[in-house]
């Protein structure tokens, strides 16, 4: 397996440390760190409202955070320094910051008005400045690589689920994107149209993109990750090598969550 | 300032006296027009086909032509059929005419949204058609009656003012003759405006604090 | 009863009357268009993250959906001259519908914005367009598709409404029937073809919203 343990000439792709996230009351994240490094995949798993999703949103600055550091190949995302305080960044830095970092949700979130090529054309167009041909030409190689290269022309309503979110994925990817947040991309899927983004989903990760992903999916997350990351109550409560989280996990929720999952 | 506020003083009993008539207006158009629009809505509901038909006609005649058209068809047209109509008489028809209309396509609206299941079961208590239609159906409209009901009751409030249009002095044409005494022009337009405003606002508080009221049952 | 149907007067001025129809089409119009911009800026405002403005919209709302739409257009008309603002009936008008229509409009374009999944900003900021970009190019086009039904029923409104231009002389389809009426006495006859050229104008343009509406069929 690669970067985790290839010497520190590679600074970590993105880095998480101290974060801390509230909402009104109640603390969700309680002081996470996480690394990732190119080329890495890492999966998170954990019962819900162990902040798992939250972790990703944080990362992709779609929620504020009140303490701590998310540094992206080397940047300091979401907020800069002011000598003791922290400040939001503008709209048009945290738009830039973004567009480095990719999003698949799970509800999908496709532009209902536009077609499957022009959800993957928008970000190309607007945000990277492409000509209207180029852009096609992206998104037909995009839509290509997800399988759905004929349904370019079709709208997301007439598309079925499996297939929607393969286009959400080939829209982030298109965007060439440092890292790929993957939020339980198959939890809003039938059963039998699962198996079809997964597979999209490997194929990324056996080409070397960088993908920091949340997910259900057991024996997806330990057939395709380098490490796994146990969340439990805000914070990593064990990570490692799918052999050894899966194989011999420590930490006692973790065993207890994994015998909950009935290896799916 | 001075002059608009003694002006205003001066003509306070004129002012009262155009809103008393455009209250009067409204809630005779409100009321007629609550009874004729309930007999509608039953009737496009549960109508058989010449009834529906007649209701329907209705309904999008007086829905697709201007209430000022109405207004005036209603001034002149009665007197060459014969019929004498005081200006005050013909525009509380326009206006319930209009206002039957409306609350003709809620009540059909609102009894349209009552599960079907609703009046089997009250006919299979032995109610009769009136039984169910009073004592089960009308009674579950009324929660999502109210609150277009409430509605209409504000649009017939400042549907009144076109009938300063045929003379009838209301507060609209009241202030236009004020008005045409003093040439405050903007003062008491404003002034007619803010009052307007205010009967609106306490149709409005008045409706919510009913629909409180009716939601809590 | 000794009135007997005569169309004849109405026939010869049918031109005056259609005419006055398509007079009140392009106030209509006029309206909407300067209402929807109204109705956008207020109906992002409503919903907008600053609290001033919100309170600025839903005054704006209260005030006008509240105030006779003919007390407007008089007030316009009458009394805007005495503060050095002259304007002609036809513009004049079109100021006071195009107020009243926007506050309408608000509520509409208030509603559009909410019905949008909140998922589709998310989106847009995802794939990283500026807060201006999502709402040209993702929440925009959502909401205009989501309103479109109310657009058209507003516009409808706003056609009958041309008809208090009426009460300021301005040349439309209630003003050439009352002429008709008040010229030539056949008053049945002028009430009922105005009446019907209403009816048949709304009709059409609520078939050619619901054709509208086919063509762009909803997400």
């Amino acid at each position: 397996m690669p970067s985790a343990d290839t010497p520190a000439a590679a600074r970590p792709l993105l880095r998480i440390q101290g974060l801390h996230k509230r909402f009104g009351a109640t603390e969700i994240l309680k002081g996470v760190d996480l690394d990732v490094h190119r080329g890495e995949v890492v999966s998170i798993i954990g019962s819900s409202g162990s902040g798992k999703t939250t972790l990703l949103r944080c990362v992709n600055l779609l929620e504020e955070f009140e303490g701590g550091e998310v540094v992206l190949d080397g940047e300091a995302v979401g907020y800069r320094r002011s000598g003791d305080k922290r400040i939001r960044l503008k709209d048009r830095e945290l738009a830039r910051q973004r567009a480095m970092t990719g999003m698949v949700f799970q509800s999908f979130n496709l532009f209902p008005h536009l077609s499957a090529a022009g959800n993957v054309m928008l970000g190309l167009r607007k945000v990277r400045g492409m000509g209207r041909a180029e852009a096609r030409a992206v998104a037909e190689r995009w839509l290509g690589r997800v399988g759905l290269a004929e349904r370019a022309d079709h709208a997301p309503s007439q598309l079925s689920g499996g297939q929607q979110q393969r286009v959400a994925i080939a829209r982030a990817l298109a965007m060439e994107p440092k890292l790929v947040l993957l939020d339980e991309i198959t939890s809003a899927l039938d059963p039998e149209l699962v198996g079809e983004v997964l597979a999209t989903v490997k194929a990324l990760a056996v080409e070397g993109a960088t993908l920091l992903l949340v997910t259900h999916e057991m024996r997806f997350a330990r057939d395709v990750s380098n490490t796994v990351v146990f969340m439990e109550k805000g914070l990593v409560a064990e990570q490692g090598p799918p052999k050894a989280v899966f194989g011999a996990p420590k930490h006692p929720r973790l065993v207890e969550f994994l015998r909950g999952t009935r290896d799916r | 300032m001075d002059e608009f506020l003694t002006e205003a003083w001066d003509a306070r009993d004129v002012i009262v006296g155009g809103l008393l008539q455009t209250l009067s207006i409204s809630a005779l158009s409100i009321l007629l027009g609550t009874a004729l629009g309930t007999a509608v809505g039953v009737g496009l509901v549960y109508g058989g086909l010449p009834l529906r038909l007649v209701a329907r006609a209705y309904a999008d005649v007086m829905r697709g032509t201007p209430v000022l058209v109405l207004v005036l068809a209603a001034f002149y047209m009665p007197s060459v059929l014969g019929l004498h109509l005081q200006p005050f008489s013909a525009g509380v028809l326009a206006l319930t005419l209009f206002c039957g209309a409306h609350i003709g396509e809620i009540v059909r609206g609102a009894l349209q949204a009552i599960p079907r299941g609703q009046s089997e079961a009250a006919k299979a208590v032995g109610l009769t058609f009136y039984g169910v239609l009073l004592h089960v159906l009308l009674p579950q409209a009324l929660r999502s009656l109210l609150p277009p009901w409430i509605n209409t009751c504000v649009e017939m409030v400042k549907a009144s003012t076109l009938l300063s249009v045929i003379g009838v002095g209301e507060l609209l044409l009241r202030t236009q003759e004020i008005i045409g005494r003093n040439f405050l022009t903007l003062q008491f337009y404003l002034l007619a405006g803010a009052v307007y405003l205010v009967v609106n606002f306490a149709i409005e508080r008045a409706g919510k604090a009913l629909e409180r009221r009716v939601a809590f049952r | 009863m000794g009135y007997t149907l005569n169309f004849a007067v109405v026939w010869t001025n049918l031109p005056r009357l259609l005419g006055g129809l398509l007079l009140g089409l392009e106030l209509a119009v006029a309206s909407l268009a300067i209402g929807t911009l109204i109705g956008v800026a207020g109906g992002f405002l409503s919903v907008g993250p600053s609290r001033a403005g919100r309170l600025l919209a839903s005054f704006y709302v209260a005030v006008v959906r509240n105030t006779p739409i003919l007390v407007i257009v008089l007030m316009l008309y009458f009394a805007l001259p005495d503060l050095g603002v002259r304007l002609d009936k036809e513009p004049s008008f079109v100021t006071a519908l195009s107020l009243y229509a926007g506050a309408y409009l608000t509520e509409v374009f208030r509603a559009g914005l909410v019905s949008v999944p909140p998922g589709l900003s998310e989106a847009g900021k995802a794939i990283g367009l500026t807060r201006l970009g999502i709402a040209v190019h993702v929440v925009g086009p959502v909401m205009l598709r989501n309103v479109l039904p109310a657009l058209g029923s507003t516009f409808i409104s706003l056609f009958k409404d041309t008809s208090i231009a009426a009460a300021i002389a301005v040349p439309e389809l209630t003003f050439q029937a009352r002429r008709i009426n008040v010229e030539s006495f056949r008053v049945v006859e002028a009430w009922t073809v105005a009446s019907a050229l209403y009816i048949a104008t709304c009709f059409a343009i609520a078939a050619a919203l619901r054709g509208l509406e086919r063509r762009f069929p909803k997400f």
